[in-house]
C-alpha cells in the first residue's frame, strides 16, 4: 500500500472511530456534509507534487506525521476555550479568541458589537439561524482537486460566524485571535463561515498564533459570502513558529459591485499554505488579493490565488511580495481565470522576491487563463536580489551595510503594506515587519493578548 | 584634503582611467570637464566607493587616509558626498526616514547623540529653504516619481543636510532648466566655506557661471589633458572639445 | 463600426490553405499498426546498423510504458497507434545521384510549395534537404557545403556514412526516455537531416529542411540532429506542408542541437501544416520535442518559430545551458485560428555560471481557437549570475477564442534574476480609429498592428523566410488580422 493510500485509510479510520464524537459536538446541518465530504476525500486524498497547484510543496512529513491528538474536540476542550483567559491590547477591535480551532460558546453575541452584527461559534449559529447558515454552508468552498477540502468538510466540528446585516457598516475591525496551544502534538481543523449581506461593511484580521512549542498542522476552510454592494476586507497575519504548519483555504464569493480584499502577511511558521479563492460573481465586482512572506531558516510558504472572473466589468489586482533568508522557500502560484462572459475585465497579477541567500529558493507560476476578448490582463513576476545600486546610493549617504539592507527590504515590503486600509493597522503591521526584518520578532509579539506563556 | 595619484581603473577589461592625478585643498572648488565618455563618472563613482571595475594603478589619500580602503560608507562618514548625475530610486523607503538614517548615522560616528524627531524635523525645514525643495516631496518615496529636476534639487538638498567636507556633484546641471540650474548652484555656493571643498563634474560650461571654480580640468579618454584657471572653461565652451581631441600642449597650472 | 470588424474578421478567419494539395505518385508503404515487427521492418527497410536497430527496439519498450502527456491546455481525442502507417515513402530507386533520377511528378510537387530542387533556381543562399513522408528527396548544394568540411545530409545518410557522429550526438539532448512522443518517434522515426558544422567554420548559407507529408494515413517521424563545433555558426531553417485531408495525420518529430564552445546556432521554423478547415475537421497533429544544448562556454541557441498551422501544436524548443556564459533565445509568434489548438512555449535551463536566456512570445487566437504559452525558466543552484528576461503577449481576435499563458519559474540561486512580464488584450478601437482616421481601412489597419505586434519576432527570421512568414500571418488570418 502506498503513502498516499494509509494516509486516505488512516483519515478514514478516524472518521469511522469518532464520528459520533463530532457530531455530537456540532450541528446537523453541517454533520450532514460529513459522508460526502468524507466519499470525495477518499477519492482525492491528501494533495501531492503531482497536483499541478501543489507543484511546489510537500505535504507529507506533515500529513505522515503522527499526532497525539487529531482534535476530536470533547466537552472539555470547549471548556478550555471558554476558560481561556487574555487580556486584550487597545487595537480598537472586537476581539474574539479560538482556540484550537475552537470558538468559545458565549450563548450570544460579542460583547460591545454594534445592532447588526452577529460574531460567535458556527454551531451555535446553525441552531440559533438555521435558515441563514443553510443558505451559504459549502457552497463556496468548491475545488475538485483539493482533498483538503472534503477532509476539513468531513472532520472539522466548528469554528466562526461572523454575520453583518445588510446596510451596517463596521468601522473598526473584528479580530479573530488563531491559537493553538496544547501539551501535545495536535492536528486542528476548523470551518469558518462569513456573511455580509448587501451594501454592509466588514473589516477582520485574523492573528495565527502558537503559543507551544509542540508539533501543530492546522487546516481551516473560510467562506465568505459578500453580497452586493458589500465591502469586506480580511488580513491575516501569520506568526507560528518551525514546527507548526497552516494550511488556509478562503474561498470568497463576491457579488454585484462588491469589494473585497485579502491580504496574507506570513512572517513566520514552518510551513505555510494559503490557498485563496475570489469569485467575481456579480458584474462590476473587484477584488484586491494581497501577501507578503518573510521567511527564514527553513520554512516554507506558498501562496495560491485563483481569481474567477465570472461576470462582466469585473476588477481584480493581485499583489505578492517577499524576500526568502536562510534556507527559506517559497512559491507562488496565481490564476486568473476570465471566463467567456466576463468582457471588460481588467486583471493584474504581480510577484515579487528577493532572495538573500544562495540556498534560498522561489518558484513562481503565474498564469492567465482567458475566454473573453475585451479584457485587458497583465502579469508580471521577478526573483532577483536586492537592487545594487540603490544599496550603492544609500551606503554612499553613510548608511551602512546593514541598515541599508533593512531599508530596502522594508522599501520592498511597503508596497503591500500601503494597501491596507485601516491607518492603526498598517502602522501597526509597519512595526511588525520592521521588527521582523530586523530579527526582533519573537513568536507572541504580535499577539495582542499579554498572556504569561 | 584629497590627492589622486596617477588613479588607473579598468571596467570588464577596458581601461577608463588611465592615470589620474590630481589635488583638492580645503576651500577649493574644481571643476572637471570633458566629453561623453572620457571617464568623468567613472572617477566620481570610484571617488565614493562603488564597487565596480578594477582599480589596477595609482592611490588615493583623503585627509591623511587611504580612502580606497574605506567602504563607502564610511568614506560618507568622512565628509565624502556624492551627487549622483542618475539618482536612483528607492521605491517604499520614505525620504524622511532614509535621511533621518543617514543623518544619524553621521553623527553617531562623529560621538554625537542621535537627534531627536522634532529637532531633526527643524534641520529639514532649515535645508529644505536652501534648495527649494517643496515640502510634498520629502514625504515620498526616495526619488520615486521624481522629475529630473527635483531629483537633482534632492541631491543637493542631501549635501545640505549632510554637510559634507568634500563634495563631488556629478553632472548636477544636466536635464536643468536656468531656473533650476540657478538654485542649484545658489545651493552649493551658500554651503560653501573656507573649510570645505567641491569637485563639480559638468560637460558644459553653463554651471560654472553660477559656481565659479578655482581649477579647471579638462579629461580626455581617462587622462587630464589640460588644467587651468575659469578662463579654460569659457576657451573650452567657445573652441569645443575638438581643439582638445587634436592634441595641443598641456598647459600646466598652480 | 464594430459590425464591420465582425464581417471582416470572418472573411479573414475564413483564408484558403494553399498547400493543400496532394501529389499521386507512386508509393512504397508498409501496412498500418505498430508493434516490434514494424519497428523492425522500418530499421530493415533503411538498411540501417545492428545498433540502430537496438537503439529502435529500446525506445520501442519506453513508449510502451508511458502515457500521452495529459498536463497541456488542450483536448487531443484518441488516437489509435495502430491506424496509422509508419513508413510510406515515394518509390524512387536508392542512392539517386542527380536529378535526373527524381521523379517529375517530385519535383513539380516541391516547385509549386516553392522550394526548386535544382540548385540553379534556387536563391544562391539557402541549401535545402527535401523530405517527403517517410524519406529525404534530395538534398541540395552537398558538394559546395562538403569543401567547407560540412556535412548536410539526411539522417538516414548520415547513419550509414557517419556513424560515429550520430551514435556520439543522437539521444544525448533528447533521450528516447523523454517524453511519450520523444519515445515513439525514436522507436519509428524515417527521416531527417543531419548537420555537422566542423571546428572553427562560418557556414556560409542557410541550411534547411523541407517536411511535406503527401501519404494519406501516415505519420511522420522525421528526426533532425546539428552539432555545431568550436567557434562555428549556423542558421538553419525549417518548412512543412500537409495535403488537406478530412482524417487528422501524425507529426512527432525530434530536434536536437548540440552548441560547443563558442558556437552560435539560429533554428528557425515557418510551420505550416494544415491546420483542419473551418469546422475543425482534419489537420495535423504536430507533437514535436526540439531541444538544444549549449555545451560549451559562450554559446547560442536561438529559437525563432512562426506557428500558423497544425489542428493541434505541443511543441517546447528548449535551451539546456549548461556552459558558462552560454545564452539561449526563444522567439515565437503562435497564430491560432477556427478550430486550431496551440500549447507551445520554451524552456531555458540555466546551469551554468552568467547564463543569459531571452523569451519572447507572440499569441494571436481568433476564430474558436485556443491558444496556450507555456514554459519554464529554471535557475540551478550553481548558476550564479543568472538572467533571464521573459515576455508572453496575447492578442484575442474575437470574443470565441481563448488565450492562457502558464509560465513556470524556478530559481534556487540568489543572484539570479528572472523576469516575467505578460499582458493580454485585444486590438484597441482607437488604434483602429486612429489608422481609419488617416485613410487606412480597418482591415488593413488590423494587418498592420497584427504585423507590429509580431514584428520583434519576424525580425529575427532571415530575410527571405521573413517575408513568407508575413505573407503567412496574412493567409492565417486573412481579414481577422490581415
Amino acid at each position: 500500500m502506498d503513502k498516499k493510500t494509509q494516509t486516505i485509510k488512516r483519515f478514514s479510520k478516524l472518521f469511522t472511530d469518532n464520528s459520533s464524537r463530532i457530531e455530537n459536538n456540532s450541528a446537523g446541518l453541517i454533520n450532514s456534509y460529513r459522508g460526502d465530504a468524507m466519499k470525495q476525500f477518499v477519492e482525492l486524498g491528501i494533495p501531492d507534487r503531482k497536483n499541478e497547484s501543489y507543484r511546489y510543496t510537500n505535504l507529507d512529513p506533515w500529513f505522515n506525521a503522527d499526532y497525539k491528538s487529531y482534535f476530536v474536540p470533547g466537552e472539555e476542550d470547549f471548556k478550555a476555550a471558554e476558560n481561556f483567559e487574555c487580556e486584550v491590547a487597545d487595537l480598537n477591535s472586537y476581539d474574539l479568541v479560538l482556540l484550537n480551532g475552537i470558538p468559545p460558546r458565549y450563548n450570544g453575541t460579542l460583547d460591545g458589537l454594534p445592532e447588526g452584527i452577529w460574531v460567535g461559534s458556527l454551531v451555535e449559529a446553525a441552531e440559533k439561524y438555521p435558515d441563514l447558515v443553510a443558505r451559504h454552508y459549502g457552497r463556496y468552498a468548491q475545488n475538485g482537486k483539493d482533498g483538503l477540502i472534503p477532509l476539513n468538510t468531513a472532520l472539522a466540528s466548528d469554528g466562526i460566524f461572523v454575520y453583518i446585516e445588510r446596510g451596517v457598516t463596521l468601522t473598526n475591525p473584528v479580530q479573530i485571535i488563531n491559537l493553538v496551544h496544547s501539551d501535545r502534538d495536535m492536528f486542528v481543523q476548523h470551518r469558518n463561515l462569513i456573511v455580509v449581506e448587501d451594501e454592509a461593511k466588514l473589516p477582520m484580521i485574523v492573528c495565527d498564533h502558537a503559543l507551544s512549542p509542540q508539533k501543530f498542522l492546522t487546516n481551516a476552510v473560510t467562506e465568505v459570502y459578500v453580497g452586493e454592494n458589500a465591502h469586506f476586507d480580511i488580513l491575516r497575519v501569520q506568526n507560528e513558529h518551525n514546527n507548526a504548519a497552516k494550511l488556509t483555504h478562503t474561498f470568497i464569493h463576491q457579488e454585484k459591485n462588491s469589494y473585497a480584499v485579502s491580504n496574507n502577511i506570513t512572517l513566520h511558521g514552518g510551513l505555510i499554505r494559503n490557498s485563496t479563492y475570489h469569485r467575481l460573481n456579480g458584474e462590476g465586482a473587484g477584488s484586491n488579493a494581497l501577501g507578503l512572506y518573510l521567511t527564514d531558516r527553513w520554512q516554507h510558504v506558498d501562496n495560491f490565488v485563483s481569481i474567477d472572473h465570472a461576470s462582466p466589468n469585473c476588477t481584480s489586482n493581485q499583489l505578492f511580495k517577499g524576500v526568502l533568508d536562510d534556507f527559506a522557500t517559497g512559491a507562488f502560484n496565481g490564476r486568473i481565470l476570465v471566463n467567456r462572459e466576463a468582457q471588460k475585465t481588467l486583471a493584474y497579477q504581480k510577484n515579487n522576491t528577493i532572495l538573500l541567500t544562495d540556498d534560498a529558493r522561489m518558484d513562481t507560476k503565474p498564469q492567465l487563463e482567458i475566454y473573453a476578448d475585451d479584457v485587458k490582463c497583465s502579469h508580471g513576476a521577478t526573483v532577483g536580489q536586492l537592487d545594487e545600486d540603490a544599496m550603492f546610493y544609500l551606503r554612499s549617504r553613510g548608511i551602512n551595510k546593514d541598515e541599508a539592507r533593512l531599508m530596502l527590504m522594508f522599501g520592498f515590503a511597503r508596497e503591500v503594506i500601503e494597501k491596507i486600509s485601516t491607518e492603526a493597522l498598517k502602522i501597526r503591521i509597519d512595526d511588525l515587519v520592521l521588527k521582523r526584518l530586523r530579527g526582533e520578532l519573537s513568536r507572541c509579539a504580535t499577539c495582542s493578548i499579554n498572556c504569561d506563556k | 584634503m584629497l590627492q589622486i595619484e596617477n588613479l588607473k581603473v579598468e571596467i570588464e577589461g577596458r581601461e577608463i582611467l588611465k592615470g589620474i592625478t590630481l589635488s583638492v585643498k580645503k576651500g577649493e572648488i574644481h571643476a572637471i570637464m570633458g566629453p561623453n565618455g572620457s571617464g568623468k563618472s567613472t572617477l566620481a563613482s570610484v571617488l565614493a566607493g562603488k564597487n565596480f571595475g578594477e582599480i589596477t594603478g595609482g592611490k588615493i589619500t583623503y585627509m591623511g587616509r587611504n580612502l580606497l580602503e574605506m567602504e563607502a560608507e564610511d568614506r560618507a562618514k568622512e565628509g565624502i558626498f556624492l551627487g549622483f548625475q542618475y539618482p536612483i530610486e528607492i521605491p517604499g523607503v520614505s525620504m524622511v526616514n532614509f535621511m533621518k538614517t543617514a543623518v544619524n548615522e553621521h553623527r553617531k560616528y562623529r560621538g554625537e547623540e542621535p537627534l531627536s524627531s522634532s529637532d531633526f524635523l527643524k534641520l529639514m525645514r532649515e535645508k529644505k529653504e536652501l534648495v527649494k525643495i517643496e515640502s510634498g516631496l520629502t514625504n515620498r518615496s526616495v526619488n520615486e516619481g521624481f522629475s529630473g529636476g527635483e531629483k537633482k534639487r534632492n541631491e543637493i538638498f542631501q549635501m545640505a543636510m549632510l554637510e559634507p567636507k568634500l563634495a563631488i556633484l556629478d553632472e548636477t546641471d544636466s536635464g536643468l532648466d536656468i531656473d533650476a540650474l540657478k538654485i542649484v548652484a545658489n545651493g552649493v555656493n551658500e554651503l560653501k566655506t573656507p573649510e570645505n571643498a567641491a569637485i563639480v563634474i559638468t560637460h558644459y560650461q553653463r554651471l560654472l557661471d553660477y559656481i565659479i571654480p578655482d581649477v579647471v580640468h579638462v579629461l580626455y579618454d581617462g587622462r587630464i589633458v589640460k588644467t587651468g584657471g575659469k578662463d579654460l572653461a569659457v576657451e573650452l565652451e567657445k573652441l569645443g572639445y575638438d581643439w582638445i581631441k587634436k592634441g595641443d600642449d598641456t598647459v600646466k597650472y598652480g | 463600426m464594430e459590425k464591420e470588424q465582425d464581417k471582416i474578421l470572418n472573411e479573414v478567419t475564413s483564408g484558403d490553405y494553399k498547400y493543400g494539395f496532394y501529389t499521386d505518385i507512386d508509393m512504397e508503404t508498409i501496412p498500418k499498426g505498430l508493434n516490434e515487427d514494424v519497428v523492425r521492418l522500418i530499421s530493415a527497410k533503411k538498411q540501417e546498423p545492428e545498433w540502430m536497430l537496438e537503439f529502435r527496439l529500446k525506445a520501442y519498450k519506453a513508449w510502451q510504458g508511458k502515457k500521452m502527456p495529459q498536463w497541456a491546455h488542450l483536448k487531443i481525442p484518441e488516437i489509435n497507434y495502430q491506424d496509422i502507417i509508419y513508413y510510406a515513402a515515394p518509390k524512387q530507386k536508392a542512392g539517386l545521384s542527380s536529378l535526373d533520377e527524381i521523379d517529375p511528378e517530385l519535383l513539380e510537387t516541391f516547385n509549386k510549395l516553392g522550394i526548386p530542387l535544382e540548385e540553379q533556381k534556387r536563391l544562391t543562399g539557402v541549401a535545402v534537404d527535401a523530405v517527403m513522408d517517410s524519406i529525404s528527396v534530395k538534398t541540395t548544394f552537398k558538394e559546395t557545403l562538403a569543401e567547407l568540411g560540412i556535412i548536410f545530409c539526411s539522417f538516414s545518410e548520415a547513419v550509414r556514412e557517419h556513424p560515429d557522429l550520430v551514435k556520439k550526438y543522437m539521444g544525448t539532448v533528447v533521450p528516447y526516455t523523454d517524453n511519450y512522443f520523444a519515445a515513439l518517434n525514436s522507436a519509428v522515426f524515417s527521416d531527417g537531416s543531419f548537420c555537422y558544422i566542423p571546428k572553427g567554420v562560418r557556414c556560409p548559407m542557410e541550411l534547411s529542411t523541407y517536411f511535406r507529408i503527401n501519404a494519406a494515413n501516415t505519420g511522420q517521424f522525421e528526426r533532425t540532429l546539428i552539432v555545431a563545433e568550436d567557434d562555428s555558426y549556423l542558421s538553419y531553417l525549417e518548412g512543412c506542408t500537409a495535403p488537406m485531408r478530412d482524417e487528422n495525420q501524425l507529426h512527432a518529430a525530434i530536434v536536437e542541437i548540440v552548441a560547443e564552445r563558442n558556437a552560435e546556432v539560429k533554428y528557425s521554423t515557418v510551420q505550416n501544416w494544415y491546420p483542419g478547415d473551418k469546422n475543425g475537421k482534419g489537420g495535423i497533429y504536430n507533437f514535436v520535442t526540439k531541444r538544444g544544448i549549449c555545451k560549451g562556454e559562450n554559446s547560442k541557441i536561438s529559437w525563432t518559430q512562426v506557428e500558423t498551422g497544425s489542428a493541434i501544436t505541443w511543441k517546447y524548443p528548449s535551451c539546456i545551458l549548461k556552459g558558462h556564459n552560454s545564452s539561449g533565445e526563444f522567439y515565437s509568434v503562435a497564430v491560432t485560428n477556427n478550430h486550431q489548438q496551440a500549447d507551445t512555449g520554451t524552456k531555458m535551463i540555466h546551469m551554468g555560471k552568467n547564463t543569459r536566456s531571452i523569451i519572447v512570445s507572440k499569441g494571436i487566437s481568433a476564430g474558436k481557437s485556443q491558444n496556450s504559452y507555456r514554459g519554464l525558466v529554471k535557475v540551478l543552484k550553481n548558476a550564479s549570475n543568472a538572467r533571464n528576461f521573459s515576455q508572453c503577449d496575447s492578442l484575442l481576435l474575437g470574443d470565441k477564442c481563448g488565450a492562457h499563458t502558464f509560465p513556470y519559474v524556478e530559481v534556487d540561486n540568489q543572484t539570479g534574476i528572472v523576469e516575467h512580464e505578460a499582458t493580454t488584450s485585444k486590438i484597441g478601437e482607437d488604434q483602429i480609429f486612429y489608422c481609419n482616421q488617416r485613410g487606412i481601412s480597418t482591415e488593413d489597419a488590423i494587418g498592420l498592428i497584427v504585423n507590429g505586434y509580431a514584428k520583434e519576432v519576424l525580425n529575427k527570421l532571415p530575410m527571405e523566410f521573413a517575408v513568407e512568414a508575413q505573407k503567412l500571418l496574412q493567409i492565417s488570418l486573412e481579414g481577422s488580422v490581415g
